[in-house]
């Protein structure tokens, strides 16, 4: 199966990495299906609990071996099933926001949101909006072969990522 | 590690739109794979019966089912997969009809997207490890939260069945909107006659502990263990004393307080009862008007009382249950239709809503029964009814139907012919939505026998003209334009999620609608659990209702916590965190960041701290294993290696098949 390159070129996929929590957004996006809702189909979902399970190096990884765009969607503020997992979610993702362009990857290219399990309309409006953002940033440049980037920088890269300064808006809690 | 994929076509619902013999082919390709194939349904019972017999007979040890969503069959399969003997965690599903076939139409595209959900499913599945749960004991008492008929019914099930029931009402009494009603429909019976005998049971049941004029103020645990904090609110009476004698009624000065359960038709006293069937039956005061409260003037209550049990001081007090098991059955409140400028906006005081006239013609309301108008008293002789007054609306973002209000506008038309035999009734109406048992024939009785004329369009405006109101709309069968001069004018309100229904979604950790209503776990098959286990819905939290529908339901919750509490001890979800001592250098990060405070510090043999998790505490969120910096606590199930798979098999230089 060779259709990626061949015979579906003028309609040729871009590779969308999901990261959905399994009691929001996935619900949301199993929502969106059952009402048949269309959406692109570049997306491929990876379920994870929680958006607090969520670690900017899983992101990072994907950006950085292949992935065009990232999308991640938790519950909204306050709906978490874990309470606060998604507020842990809000300040790493962000910092990781900020943090892409040192790493010479385009901001555009990653976004994160919030869809409840209610709001399958909303899933196909953020994966549409989504999906058509990418295509028109196009395929990402790859990384390999003279970009710049060596196994061990890409390393230290995910290692700040993860250390991270402690977030001061959040009592004494690690962030 | 030896991996089986079973690609399902669902029938026509995946098979439509992906080559599922495809997807399986190219599933032998992914490492560890050993066997693949289609099944018509992976779910029916053959469907199952084959994955077992292909465990048994490739001597498989783990398997990806590509078919609907996890959140609809997870269970399902991971069952069969007990059943074949292996540990239930060594399953992996791709989602290929929710996410794919459903969603995009290009066959070819789909068949690759299903491919590579496979091809993750079959990554992250080489990194699972058998988990094991341990089991806890069940506290087997239950939280009603909500004290209307739905609630009613559910407590008094689980009370028969012998298990011990919070319930607790926001409202001084129980009885919900069902107790404000005058008759029910299609069988026009007394709503408190058959409601009143419920809720006296409800407070003598030994096993009912009733906390009225409370609310819920925190909920924390988990299934089997919730710990809940209530909220007394100050009634300033002392209820161990009253005796409901209702003197202080009859006393109290301040006669202009609004009267809540009576919907305003007509002020009361600051302190009262709120209606003769209370439950509890006991005085409360409204401290908005009461002079004493808000002056410090009066006190004549207190001097009249013969039990003594005024308590000007009294303060709100918190007090704390355990419980296994929860049932919201929170209910719905009335929409505002004052939006409506074209009924008046609320300034014509002929204009009621339903619930106010049925209020106008109960024996015990503040008309005693006798039909009057608002503004001069005089008994109507044309009463116009207007039905979807925000339902069925998206201009004011109340596009859903609210189920009743076609029966009880048919209802309130035939009472009103009892009532006044010598009046005329209109209805103005969408369309009769009228699916129930004697529903139907009800409807048209109140045309054919009663002679209730149906009017089948909107209203555009209504206006006052002399002492009456001009009702002027579209009669859309006719297709003319219809004036009707009426005496009073009742309209069909829509319902609405209960005033700080989301509020109480949060702490209850459930996910609510656009509108507050609360998600059922799933719309056809779990109406009334939620995705929180050991949390039910019964009545109209969970989306409009009729009566006999919310008692079902109430009876369905009550029905799954004693499926519950049939267990002494409930299964924990090993999906929870763990920590590598070796890895972990007590830096304690993790125990900060989780939300629940599962993880605790010890000490190890050479008396260095180190974090451990506390299994029953755990829900699996994975906070901590992100925050960790040495990768030492990691969320079974979905750890850093088994994401970082996921990612791998998708993101890789080149793609190929
Ligand atoms: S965050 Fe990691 S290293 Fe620190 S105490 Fe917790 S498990 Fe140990
Ligand atoms: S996964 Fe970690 S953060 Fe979440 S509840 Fe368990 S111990 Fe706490």
């Amino acid at each position: 199966m060779s259709a990626r390159n061949g015979v579906l070129s003028d309609t040729r996929e871009l590779r969308v990495v999901g990261f959905l929590c399994n009691w929001c957004s996935y619900g949301g996006a199993d929502t969106a299906g059952v009402a048949r809702f269309e959406q692109p189909t570049d997306l491929r979902i990876i379920r994870v609990p929680c958006s607090g399970r969520i670690d900017p190096l899983f992101i990072m990884r994907a950006l950085v071996s292949g992935a065009d765009g990232v999308l991640v969607s938790g519950c909204h503020p306050r709906d978490c099933h874990y309470a606060e997992g998604n507020y842990y979610a809000r300040r790493r993702l962000e910092l990781l926001k900020q943090f892409l362009p040192i790493t010479g990857i385009d901001p555009q290219r990653f976004e994160y949101t919030w869809v409840s399990a209610s709001e399958g309309a909303r899933w196909q409006e953020v994966v549409t909006k989504f999906t058509n953002r990418i295509h028109e940033l196009g395929p990402a440049p790859r990384m390999q072969g003279g970009s710049g980037y060596d196994e061990l920088c890409l390393k230290q890269i995910e290692e700040g990522v993860k250390q991270g300064p402690a977030c001061p808006c959040h009592k004494e809690r690690a962030l | 590690m030896r991996i089986g994929v079973f690609v399902c076509h669902c029938g026509s619902n995946i098979a439509a739109t992906v080559d599922c013999p495809s997807v399986a082919q190219a599933a032998k390709l992914f490492p560890d794979v050993v066997f693949a194939s289609d099944t018509m349904y992976a779910c029916s019972e053959p469907g199952q019966d084959a994955i077992i017999q292909a465990i048994k007979e490739h001597r498989l040890d783990g398997v990806v089912v590509a078919s609907c969503s996890p959140r609809m069959h997870e269970p399902t399969f991971r069952r069969a997969l007990e059943r074949a003997g292996l540990n239930r965690y060594m399953l992996e599903m791709a989602n290929i009809r929710e996410h794919v076939s459903w969603i995009g139409k290009n066959k070819e595209l789909n068949t690759v997207k299903a491919t590579e959900l496979v091809r993750i499913a079959a990554a992250k599945l080489r990194l699972n490890t058998p988990l094991y749960a341990n089991q806890f004991d069940v506290t087997k008492r239950v939280l009603v939260i909500g004290g209307g008929v739905a609630g009613i019914q559910a407590a008094l099930d689980c009370a028969d069945a012998g298990i011990q029931v919070i319930m607790v009402e926001r409202d001084t009494s129980i009885g919900g909107k069902m107790a404000k009603l005058d008759k029910t429909f299609p069988t026009v019976d007394c709503s408190s006659c058959i409601l009143g005998p419920k809720m006296v049971d409800v407070a003598q049941h030994p096993n009912i502990t009733l906390y009225a004029a409370s609310e819920v103020e925190e909920i924390s645990g988990y299934v089997g263990n919730f710990d809940v904090k209530v909220r007394r609110r100050a009634t300033y009476v002392n209820w161990d004393a009253c005796t409901g004698c209702g003197l202080c009624m009859e006393k109290c000065p301040s006669k202009k307080s609004y009267d809540a359960f009576n919907e305003g038709v007509a002020p009361t006293a600051a302190i009262g009862i709120s209606f003769p069937q209370a439950i509890p039956k006991k005085a409360s005061i409204n401290a908005e008007f009461c002079m004493k409260l808000q002056k410090g003037k009066c006190g004549v209550c207190a001097k009249i009382c013969p039990t003594k049990c005024i308590d000007f001081e009294q303060q709100d007090t918190i007090v704390s249950e355990k419980v296994g098991a929860i049932v919201a059955a929170t209910g719905y409140d009335l929409f505002d239709w004052t939006v409506y400028n074209q009924y008046g906006g609320g300034r014509y005081p002929d204009v009621v809503t339903s619930l106010q006239y049925e209020r106008m013609m109960n024996a015990s309301g503040p008309t005693a029964g006798h039909i009057k108008r608002p503004s001069d008293g005089k008994e109507p002789k044309r009463v116009v009814f207007i039905q979807c007054v925000g339902s069925r609306d998206k201009a004011v973002d109340r596009p859903y139907c609210s189920g009743f209000c076609c029966m009880y506008t048919a209802k309130q038309a035939v009472l009103t012919k009892d009532h006044i035999p010598d009046s005329d009734s209109y209805v103005f109406y969408m369309d009769i939505r009228s699916p129930g048992k004697g529903y139907d024939e009800f409807t048209r009785r109140a045309q054919e026998q009663y002679g209730v004329q149906y009017v089948r369009g909107r209203v555009s405006m209504i206006y006052p003209k002399g002492d009456v109101l001009v009702v002027r709309g579209a009669d859309t069968l006719a297709g003319t334009q219809v004036e009707v001069e009426a005496d009073l004018v009742v309209l069909a309100v829509g319902i609405e999620s209960s005033k700080g229904a989301p509020h109480l979604a949060e702490k209850l950790r459930i996910s609510y609608d656009h509108y507050g209503f609360f998600m059922e776990a799933h719309p056809k098959l779990k109406p009334v659990e939620t995705n929180t286990a050991g949390v039910y819905l019964a009545g109209c939290c969970q989306g409009p209702k009729d009566i006999p529908t919310s008692v079902g339901q109430g009876s369905a919750a009550a029905a799954k916590v004693l499926t519950l509490f049939a267990k002494d001890k409930l299964e924990s979800d090993p999906q929870i965190s763990r920590v590598n001592q070796n890895r972990c250098v007590g830096c304690l990060k993790c125990t900060m960041t989780c939300p629940f405070g599962a993880v605790k510090d010890v000490k190890d043999r050479a008396g260095n701290t180190k974090a451990e998790v506390v299994e029953t505490v755990c829900q699996g969120c994975g906070i901590c294993t992100v925050t960790c910096p040495h990768g030492a606590i990691q969320l079974q199930h979905f750890t850093d290696n088994q994401i970082l798979a996921e990612v791998n098999a998708l993101c890789q230089p080149e793609m190929e098949f």
